[in-house]
């Protein structure tokens, strides 16, 4: 008999930088959050699909998602809702905004010491930073071991006390196992999410942390009296028994000291003709640049 | 990502038609499954955002899923191992994520763990896969043998196989034998009673079969010993499970590679009767082809669709002599054509497919209850249209996909016809569609009595009262009615000989004139809602003019001598045969 899994997924909801635009950065060098989508990020997808079939693979195991962010981050536990997690938690407050990767994991670590999951499972990192850092941190503040860049689960006990994970690394694979609880964080290369569920969908559609069910209509409010399925946790900083001085501007030591905003001069393409004049021009342009000899 | 119902308007506009409010009624039935479930709607606009979003799942799927693989599935095509099945490896992805997106059972009530959505999501979903790989969508479609059953089998066999079929699995319909194609009454595989096992056993050969391996199969068998004609056929379901059945060959197509198309032999193999004996053919067979027409013609927009797209997208980026090809006349009134056609098969796909949804769901109702005389009537006249537009639409959407596919390779020119484009697939797959479940042929033998009993005329002269088309578009709506009249004494010349030669002589040109007409009719009543249809609605018209006028010039020209002129004009050859 396996035993069951008490599984959390950490998440972030993040501007779409895969798909940016002229106006994807202000005038002042910050990012237009307008001008962007706000999507799952990507390796967090990844980091579900992980969570999602060890929780296949072992009966009466939850999967939960934890991300810390504004109210329409709900959207990303919903997401992962449809595609097979249990529920979610989202950490708002906003003594948490303004925070770096060290303050952000202080603020995960709070919550998931509340939580207590037997693992935790994280995208790599985040496309709108890049760091690959709050995975890490959450394990070091947690005092659990971590194993980063992951590409698979590749097997786990049935009393749930050692796991082996293949990790993708520059010159190949390793595998390795660790002791749980443990932070996982798991690459782009690991396999796809599933796509959204239909009856999940129509099942969860209608979840919401408690600040959006006092936005709507009161038509709809009577509906989650008996659905307990429909809430999704929110959490703020008193809920986390978090100290003020570690969260938000005030816990991020990191300092942004200046920032430049690249404009490209060359056009994004050209059009050559198989003419001698324009290939002659085009070696020259390219010798000149030293892209060639 | 891309999305194959977000990146499509015209698709998202079908499923916001006015009568989307009938038929969830119809099929929710006052929402009595509200609580009884967790995933079914409280109310319309719960319905239909659940079917949005189920649509965009679907989207997503045939974008990112099966139109990748498409290219793959193409090249490798499914292979016989063991004497089974083995599809391409690609087709086994896309399976498995469609079943990972809960997209099985569309149709199909709550109790069989089905979705119980309209038949117009259903449709949708076949027209978007297609637009992937319309290979594919023979695999994923045939699902709608599951209506079959769910229609006419008993509950014992429902609670058996359709909660199977919204898990996932395959079906297939299991009618054509090497002697029986366009011709079931003569099939021959035959049915016979087994006292001593209590079941019904099959027996003989089965050919031209598409996913012949699927899991669940209606067969078509004699189950009446020394009959001949359709009264000796009966409907079976057989389960893959018992092992009884053997793929001898898949055949080599010419299109829609990644469907198996199989060649069967079944040995004892126990089956169940669905229904009542010796109503095979007649009953359930007849409604097995309906859903299958409309299945085709899905797939037949969902290739049209695909053309398009390939061929805007060329002729925009390809230069020649200085500028993009889509500046050119000759080039761009090709397009403007394609995109007319396209619009107006959609607009037929899914007025038929509300016809068909509004009978059937008032059927499903008439099990449970007795219907109220004008439940009655509505469902006889839904019942009508059905079966009046079904046939027409296959004629068209089918047709149309093929000139879509051959326009956008002759867009694409020498590239299109390499295999580094898929526009040569598109061309390939578009050819099966005016032949299988009914040729184009088959399908103006079906359409015809609509003409001679008038059902089209009353359509149209409705359309033609219930006509609120922006006021700069009365000159084509004045054309219109002076093709339909033109119509009227083609149907009249004809029809006053009572020779019935000449009616079948001349009566695909008439199926098509009603046809020119009724599209025209259904893409202007689009453009009184959204102007994006306008300009599509007058260049259809344009067509249709043109074509309504040669067919009454064909006609007007004939005389009754003209079949012993055809018939004539082969005789000549018959000796070098």
């Amino acid at each position: 008999m396996k035993k069951p899994l008490k599984i959390v997924v950490l998440a972030k909801q993040v501007p779409d930088t895969r798909n940016v635009g002229k106006d994807a950065m202000k005038a002042d060098g910050t990012v237009n959050r307008a001008a962007l989508p706000a999507i799952f990020n990507p390796e967090d997808l990844n980091a579900l699909e992980q969570a999602l079939i060890l929780k296949d693979s072992r009966p009466g195991s939850t999967v939960h998602l934890l991300t810390m962010g504004p109210h329409r981050a709900a959207d990303i536990i919903r997401d992962a809702m449809f595609r097979g997690a249990d529920g979610g938690v989202l950490l708002t407050d906003r003594k948490f905004a303004g925070a770096d990767t060290l303050a952000t994991s202080y603020a995960l670590s709070r919550a998931l010491l509340k939580i207590q999951p037997d693992i935790i499972i994280a995208g790599r990192q985040a496309i709108d930073g890049d760091t690959a850092q709050v995975g890490p941190q959450v394990a070091e503040k947690l005092g659990i071991p971590q194993v980063t860049y992951a590409e698979q689960i590749v097997s786990l006990d049935d009393q749930n006390t050692e796991i082996v994970i293949k990790r993708r690394l520059d010159h190949g694979v390793e595998v390795v196992s660790a002791p749980l609880p443990l932070v996982v964080t798991v690459n782009g290369s690991a396999e796809p999410c599933r796509p959204q569920h239909a009856k999940r969908v129509m099942k969860y559609k209608h979840a919401r942390i408690p600040t959006e069910l006092q936005e709507m209509d009161t038509d709809y409010t009577q509906m989650y009296e008996n659905k307990d399925y429909l809430k999704i946790g929110e959490w703020s900083v008193a809920d986390v028994d978090a100290e003020d001085g570690q969260l938000g501007l005030a816990g991020s030591p990191t300092k942004v000291k200046a920032i430049e905003n690249v404009v490209f001069q060359a056009k994004e393409a050209k059009r050559l003709t198989a003419a001698d004049a324009d290939i002659n021009e085009l070696m020259a342009e390219l010798i000149a640049s030293h892209t060639l000899g | 990502m891309a999305n194959f119902f977000l990146d499509n308007k015209d698709l998202q506009f079908q499923l916001d038609h006015p009568l989307m409010k009938r038929m969830v009624e119809l099929k929710e039935k006052g929402f009595e499954d509200k609580d009884k479930y967790d995933y079914a709607p409280a109310d319309f606009e719960d319905a239909m955002d659940s079917y949005r979003r189920v649509m965009e799942i679907t989207g997503e799927v045939c974008a990112d899923v099966i139109a990748a693989n498409a290219e793959d599935v193409d090249h490798v095509g499914p292979k016989v191992v063991n004497d089974r099945v083995e599809y391409a490896p690609g087709t086994q992805r896309n399976l498995d994520a469609l079943v990972k997106a809960g997209l099985s059972g569309i149709t199909l009530p709550r109790k069989y763990d089905g979705l119980n959505m309209p038949l117009i999501c259903f449709v949708m979903t076949n027209e978007m896969v297609a637009r992937g790989d319309a290979g594919f969508e023979n695999i994923w479609g045939l699902q709608d043998c599951a209506e079959t059953l769910n229609e006419f089998a008993s509950e014992e066999i429902k609670m058996k196989y359709l909660p199977r079929v919204s898990a996932g699995e395959t079906c297939a319909m299991d009618l054509t034998e090497p002697d029986a194609g366009s011709d079931l009454q003569a099939v021959m595989l035959k049915a016979h009673w087994d006292e001593e096992k209590q079941t019904w056993l099959l027996n003989g050969v089965k050919r031209f079969i598409t996913n012949g391996d699927g899991e669940i199969s209606l067969v078509l068998a004699r189950s009446e010993e020394g009959t001949r004609d359709a009264r000796g056929l009966s409907m079976f379901v057989y389960d893959k499970n018992s092992g009884a059945t053997k793929v001898r060959r898949i055949e080599n197509k010419l299109g829609i590679k990644g469907s198996p198309t199989c060649e069967l032999v079944f040995t004892n193999a126990p089956a169940e009767l669905v229904g009542d004996r010796k109503m095979g053919l007649i009953k359930y067979v007849m409604s097995l082809m309906n859903a299958a027409r409309l299945g085709v013609s899905a797939q037949a927009v969902g290739i049209s669709e695909a053309s398009y797209r390939e061929a805007l997208k060329y002729a925009h980026e390809r230069q020649q002599f200085g500028k993009p090809i889509i500046e050119f006349p000759a080039v761009f009134e090709i397009l403007s054509n394609m995109k007319a056609k396209l619009h107006g098969s959609r607009a037929l796909l899914y007025e038929t497919t509300r016809f068909v949804e509004i009978y059937k769901d008032l059927i499903h109702i008439s099990h449970d209850r007795k219907l109220e005389p004008e439940e009655r009537a509505e469902q006889k006249e839904y019942s009508k249209l059905a079966d009046a537009f079904t046939p027409l639409l296959k004629l068209f959407a089918t047709e149309y996909a093929n000139q879509e596919a051959y326009d956008a390779l002759q867009v694409l020119g020498g590239s299109g016809y390499m295999k580094d484009y898929p526009v040569e697939r598109y061309y390939r797959d578009a050819r099966i569609t005016n032949i299988y479940e009914g040729t184009s042929q088959l399908q103006v033998v079906a359409a015809i009595r609509h003409v001679t009993t008038g059902t089209y005329l009353s359509k149209i002269i409705q359309y033609e009262q219930e006509a609120q088309y922006p006021s700069d578009m009365e000159a084509v709506f004045k054309q219109m009615a002076g093709l339909r009249e033109d119509y009227q004494k083609c149907v009249e010349r004809v029809t006053a000989s009572g020779d019935g030669e000449q009616i079948d002589f001349h009566a695909r040109r008439m199926v098509e004139m009603a046809g020119h007409i009724i599209i025209t009719h259904l893409l202007m009543r689009q453009a009184a809602n959204a102007d994006m249809y306008r300009n599509p609605a007058e260049v259809y018209a344009k067509l249709a003019y043109a074509k309504v006028t040669e067919a009454k010039a064909y006609i007007f020209n004939s005389c009754n001598g003209d079949i012993d002129l055809f018939k004539a004009v082969l005789d000549e050859n018959v000796e070098d045969l």
